[in-house]
């Protein structure tokens, strides 16, 4: 049933023959046809720009009070490209290979070749817009590294990456909307797919500010709505982030792929207490030059300055010396997860680690005196020294540090533990981007396609700029060269009535409840049952429960909370429950599909199929496959495999020591 | 870091909508650790406003990481609260003692209407974008990204000025209401680029346009902008912008 439409032949030449053989559509026809891109983040910016600057008239939605704030503007530590500038041996075979690798295995050979090779053009186009990359003193850009890979192909802007990105995508989208291209509806949310024929013609939205509801007619549907890691209530995602464009996409028959695959990043600040709202990720980028370790003593009290070097355990580099404190993000958590259970945590909680600055402090300092040719130096000026370039190149993620927990990060060790941050599953889309939908879309983060079961850093930017830029102006044509045939059709028709009726009837059932719960606790409680035992490790006998209890604390949640004002007006308590609704669909999703993947592989990690050194244990003769679930009605879900074919690359066991 | 509890008084701008006047109100919330956010205070608020069979303090915060310039409120006079180069997502409650009355409000701008308590509408800043806060290049046109070296002196001003995060505390802290610091925040980041230049002159001539248009006031160099950026966008920034306005006037 599932067919991925790659492109036969070569591996190579797959784009580049797609891109010849695509059907086009003439300008005059562009400027007939609508489409609607839900989401302004990396990939919504840059498909409404792009959409917009080939002419096509573009409706473009984000529920933030501007498109410039979507939670791209969070992501620090840069952007992959495989452009050797660096001349340490990178390609678009070896960014390629990286990735299939990273992802241990479970993504498309053909889908992520495509991104390594318009990777290079991402660069060209960012800069082209004025996005400000770090750069050498010879003007040229500058790189770094990241984990899972050993060149240094990572471009970067500060720890502020994402920001300059999306603004430069923002920028573009703001330029085509005073163009008349686009035209952007802020403060909205998308509440239904609206199908006619089989076919995604359009969506109902609510207009946050008024509460009222919207018809909105497009003859293609793009969702770039991002991922789902708030279903685990803290997470290193945006407050508002949520799946319920996804969500409602998958009622209407969009099939969704592997969602059991989230990502749980290693260094992120650590809960400090039953308030926490949010957790805040110190970037990847920080393992470039720190070191982490838990004491070799079990029950350590002294303070990590005053635990000698030979009494630490730098347990990535004793148990990876080849990648060493840059493994990949599923191995890294799970090996902090495994010293922290074994009883050798840092903290009040012992449940984090530590990633400490010390030695780079004193290498960058030593290299600081040789620089400036500097002689009888005592140790403090080196440390002085050493601390300035630190600062240069982490400065606002150690600020950041001290303002959320009161330490200097300068002074004293980061204690880091690690939290949900990226979601690799999502929609099932094609070669094409397009989901099993007709007409329906989804890129970037909201679709599963590029990671596998693992995503490497930097690699999210990457991907949600290939989709915007360079995949959809090209594979939405193919789709939309037949619609200039459907005239005619808006949103009179009976299939818009119809799904206005059903989001309104929703609202209202919601309202109505008027129970003794708010949503912020059903949200919490949901979150405390997926990250136990369906987080950094999962079981069959956890999974069995977490199902049975999420299905109970969805019949409280519709018989119980309660969410105060109107409807018709600005009501964020009414927003957060609509969301927090679907969150507890998906979470049920999310166990079943853990349960059904009876192997570990990258950050699925079942512990019941563990190596004898307590990594991860792939099935591939059994599981070589996207599981993809087709929404049957409520708790009922129907499997689609489609197998993984891997031609060029062997598949093994991923080996980072 | 000593970690200690507290209770606080709060006064609270409370307005229904756009249309309708707006009041303080005075609530107090208890048991507050000096290890939450000022925003994980608010959820605290509101969760017990909630209980009571109340309306909760409507506010716009999103990424609660201090980049996506969602957050908005005026704590004790001051955009953002008493900390430096800070937004109110990280602002952290040992900034404040046991017993403390806390004032918090809107952004108060006649271009930041009030949608609904603490909430204001920035629409302003995206049309002043339009105006002509780009670069004109469309997907596709680009040239190898190492073509055009670019000092780095000048790419870390770019930089610098390209920081900003759009959340508006430089109009809601300058008397006049003036949107200068974000205006030449922008131009000057363009302005810095060759990749900016052959629109430099007609840039920054709609951009002040707009900016006038949406009703902001005027620079009357207080400094009050550069002092409350959470991003400490530079002033010098503002001089910038003046020369290449001027500039342009000549080029006309």
């Amino acid at each position: 049933m599932l067919n991925s439409k790659i492109p036969a032949g070569n591996l190579k030449k797959k784009w580049e023959d797609y891109k010849g053989h695509c059907k086009l559509v003439n300008p005059a026809n562009k400027r007939k046809l609508e489409v609607i891109v839900v989401g302004t983040g990396l990939a919504g910016a840059s498909a409404a720009a792009s959409l917009g600057e080939l002419g096509y008239k573009v409706k473009a939605f984000c529920f933030q009070d501007s498109p410039r704030r979507a939670h791209s503007i969070a992501a620090q530590g840069g952007i992959n490209a495989a452009k050797n500038y660096q001349n340490d041996g990178d390609s678009v075979f070896r960014l390629f290979y990286d990735t299939i690798k990273g992802g241990d295995y479970r993504a498309r050979e053909g889908n992520v070749h495509r991104l390594a090779e318009v990777s290079v053009n991402i660069i060209d186009q960012c800069v082209a817009q004025g996005v400000p990359f770090a750069r050498e003193y010879g003007g040229l850009l500058s790189n770094r590294s990241f984990g899972g890979t050993q060149v240094q192909r990572t471009f970067y802007a500060a720890g502020q990456t994402g920001q300059q990105l999306l603004i430069g995508a923002y920028q573009a989208l703001e330029r085509q909307v005073s163009l008349g291209n686009v035209k952007m509806y802020s403060r909205h949310e998308m509440h239904e797919v609206v199908k006619i024929d089989g076919k995604a013609r359009g969506i109902i939205a609510r207009d946050l500010v008024s509460g009222h509801l919207e018809k909105h007619f497009g003859h293609a549907v793009l969702l770039c709505t991002g991922g789902y890691g708030n279903v685990f209530y803290l997470s290193t995602n945006a407050m508002g982030s949520n799946v319920t464009a996804a969500w409602k996409a998958h009622r209407q028959g969009a099939l969704f792929s592997n969602p059991c695959f989230t990502q749980i990043h290693p260094t992120c600040i650590p809960v400090s207490g039953d308030h926490q709202s949010k957790l805040t990720l110190m970037s990847e980028s920080l393992r470039n030059d720190g070191r982490i370790w838990v004491p070799k003593n079990l029950n350590e009290t002294r303070k990590a300055v005053d635990i000698p070097e030979e009494e630490r355990d730098y347990y990535l580099e004793r148990r990876y010396p080849a990648f060493g404190n840059l493994v990949p993000r599923d191995v890294a958590s799970r090996a902090a997860k495994e010293r922290c259970d074994a009883g050798y945590g840092v903290g009040t909680s012992k449940q984090a680690v530590y990633l400490d600055y010390a030695a780079a402090i004193l290498r960058y300092g030593n290299i600081e005196i040789g620089k400036q040719g500097l002689e009888n130096v005592s140790q403090e000026q080196i440390i002085a020294l050493g601390k300035e370039v630190v600062k240069e190149k982490y400065g606002n993620l150690f600020d950041m540090y001290a303002k959320i927990t009161g330490e200097d990060p300068y002074e004293v060790p980061m204690r880091i533990y690690p939290a949900v941050h990226y979601t690799m599953g999502g929609l099932w889309v094609d070669y094409e981007l397009q989901t099993t939908v007709p007409g329906l879309y989804a890129l970037g983060e909201a679709n599963f396609s590029e990671h596998g079961a693992n995503r490497l850093g930097a690699s999210a930017l990457m991907q949600g700029l290939a989709d915007g830029y360079f995949v959809i102006p090209y594979t939405i044509g193919n789709y939309l060269a037949d619609e200039i045939y459907s005239t005619g059709l808006d949103t009179n028709h009976a299939a818009f009535e119809e799904a206005e009726k059903v989001v309104l009837a929703r609202i209202e059932k919601l309202m109505s409840i008027k129970g003794t719960q708010t949503v912020e606790s059903f949200h919490k409680r949901l979150g405390k049952i997926i990250w136990d035992k369906c987080g950094m490790a999962r079981n069959e006998e956890g999974l069995k429960q977490a199902i049975a209890e999420v299905q109970a604390l969805k019949k409280e949640f519709w018989s119980d909370v309660r969410i105060p004002g109107e409807i018709n007006e600005m009501n964020p308590e009414l927003d957060k429950a609509n969301r927090v609704a679907d969150f507890i669909e998906l979470g049920e999703l999310m166990c079943v599909d853990a349960l059904s993947r009876n192997e570990s592989c990258g950050g699925h990690f079942r512990e019941e199929y563990q190596t004898e050194d307590g990594e991860a244990l792939r099935d591939d003769e059994n599981f070589m496959y996207v599981a993809s679930w087709e929404f049957k009605g409520e708790h009922n879900w129907e499997l689609h495999k489609e197998e993984l074919k891997y031609e060029v690359i062997k598949p093994s066991q991923r080996n980072y020591k | 870091m000593e970690h200690y509890n507290m209770n606080l008084n709060l006064k609270v701008w409370r307005q229904k909508n756009k249309n309708t006047k707006g009041t303080f109100k005075m609530y107090r919330v208890e048991n507050i650790s000096s290890e939450m956010s000022f925003l994980e205070m608010f959820d605290v608020l509101n969760e017990q406003l909630i209980k009571d069979g109340e309306n909760p303090v409507a506010f716009d915060h999103d990424c609660r990481e201090g980049i996506c310039g969602s957050c908005s409120m005026y704590i004790n006079g001051k955009p953002h609260g008493p900390w430096q180069a800070n937004t109110t997502c990280q602002l952290h409650m040992r900034a404040f003692k046991d017993g403390d009355t806390i004032v918090v409000e809107p952004w108060r701008a006649d271009a930041f209407p009030v949608i609904k308590d603490l909430m204001v509408d920035r629409s302003a800043f995206d049309r002043i974008i339009q105006a002509g806060g780009y670069i004109s290049v469309n997907t596709g046109n680009a040239v190898d990204g190492n073509t055009l070296p670019i000092e780095k002196q000048k790419a870390d001003d770019a930089f610098a000025a390209a920081m900003c995060i759009g959340c508006g505390a430089c109009v809601a802290a300058c008397k006049n209401s003036s949107a200068m610091l974000f205006l030449s925040a922008k131009v000057s980041h363009l302005a810095l680029l060759p990749q900016g230049a052959p629109e430099r002159t007609t840039r920054v001539q709609n951009m002040v346009a707009q900016m006038d248009k949406e009703g902001f006031g005027s620079c009357t160099n207080t400094g009050a902008c550069e002092a409350t950026c959470p991003k400490e966008i530079s002033i010098t920034n503002i001089a910038r912008l003046n020369s290449e306005y001027i500039a342009a006037s000549f080029a006309d």
